[in-house]
């Protein structure tokens, strides 16, 4: 992607030497993971304020629902941190997070079409998170694409096994 | 709350949210133009809270749930101010792209919001 470098007037002195965008392959896939994580962060958010608003106004109504969305929250919250450390083990704890979370959405979001008053009210993860924008289902895809790219990235190599 | 405010509130973190978007993926890191779009969304969000503290007084009460509602607002009140730390932080194009995608979701939790307060039945 070509860029106007004299319309740029930030100083940008990491990457000024080979003009704004020139960044290697590698570099840039780390740039798109921080939009990832940018996007991870706002539905962490999303869902634990959801779940905290249902579980202090109608846990009674819906127990399994709420403590999904309660659920949902921290394991969004986790993926996020984790997505954001640099480490074998934040890398591993993003694998299992995301992937909780894939298999969430595609359970719950099972669950909810086939017998929907088991998820009267709304979860984060019900009809496929179609009241985020379906952004439940794709972001674990999108992560897992990103991880599965990130696995030869130098802080990941020292340690064995 | 005051539907045509909410409206231009919502056009602006869209407009907003679209510039950044477009210049970040054009390479552009984040400068005075893309920041100063977030802080005029967090501007507006904050002239929402005080619409939202006076309307209920002022013959203007929600439809929906008030505790719904604000949970929404003091949500979207935090991510304006989280992605501008992030562009001064990290000054590289996806910095703008984040600013770009969390003027989008502020334009989403608007929308909710209004749903909320002028058509929700509680």
């Amino acid at each position: 992607m070509s860029s106007p470098t004299p319309a740029t007037p930030t100083p940008a002195p990491r990457e000024s030497a080979a003009g704004p965008s020139a960044g290697t392959p590698s570099r840039r896939s780390l740039g798109v993971g921080r939009v990832l994580i940018a996007v991870y962060a706002v539905l962490a958010l999303g869902a634990t304020a959801r779940s905290v608003y249902q579980i202090i106004t109608e846990f009674d109504k819906a127990p399994l629902a709420f403590s999904l969305s309660a659920v949902s929250g921290v394991v969004y919250i986790l993926a996020t941190v984790a997505l954001l450390r640099s480490g074998r083990t934040w890398y591993r704890i993003a694998w299992i997070t995301i992937s909780f979370e894939l298999l969430g959405v595609l359970v719950v979001g099972t669950l909810s079409v086939v017998s929907p008053d088991l998820f009267r009210a709304a979860s984060v993860w019900s009809l496929y998170g179609s009241g985020y924008g379906y952004i439940p289902l794709v972001l674990p895809i999108l992560g897992m694409i990103w991880l599965y790219r990130r696995r030869s990235s130098p802080d990941l190599q020292p340690a064995k096994v | 709350m005051i539907e045509w405010f909410t409206t231009v509130q919502i056009v602006v973190a869209i407009v907003a949210g679209l510039l950044c978007l477009v210049l970040g993926l054009a390479g552009r890191t984040p400068a005075d133009l893309t920041m100063g779009s977030l802080v005029l969304v967090e501007v507006l969000l904050v002239v929402q809270l005080v619409i939202a503290i006076i309307a209920p007084f002022a013959g203007n009460p929600p439809t929906g749930d008030l505790v719904e509602y604000y949970i929404y607002l003091i949500s979207a009140l935090l991510i304006p101010p989280a992605a501008i730390v992030w562009g001064l932080v990290d000054r590289s194009r996806w910095s703008t792209v984040v600013l770009g995608v969390a003027a989008l979701a502020i334009a989403v939790m608007v929308y909710r919001m209004q749903e909320i307060w002028l058509h929700q039945v509680a």
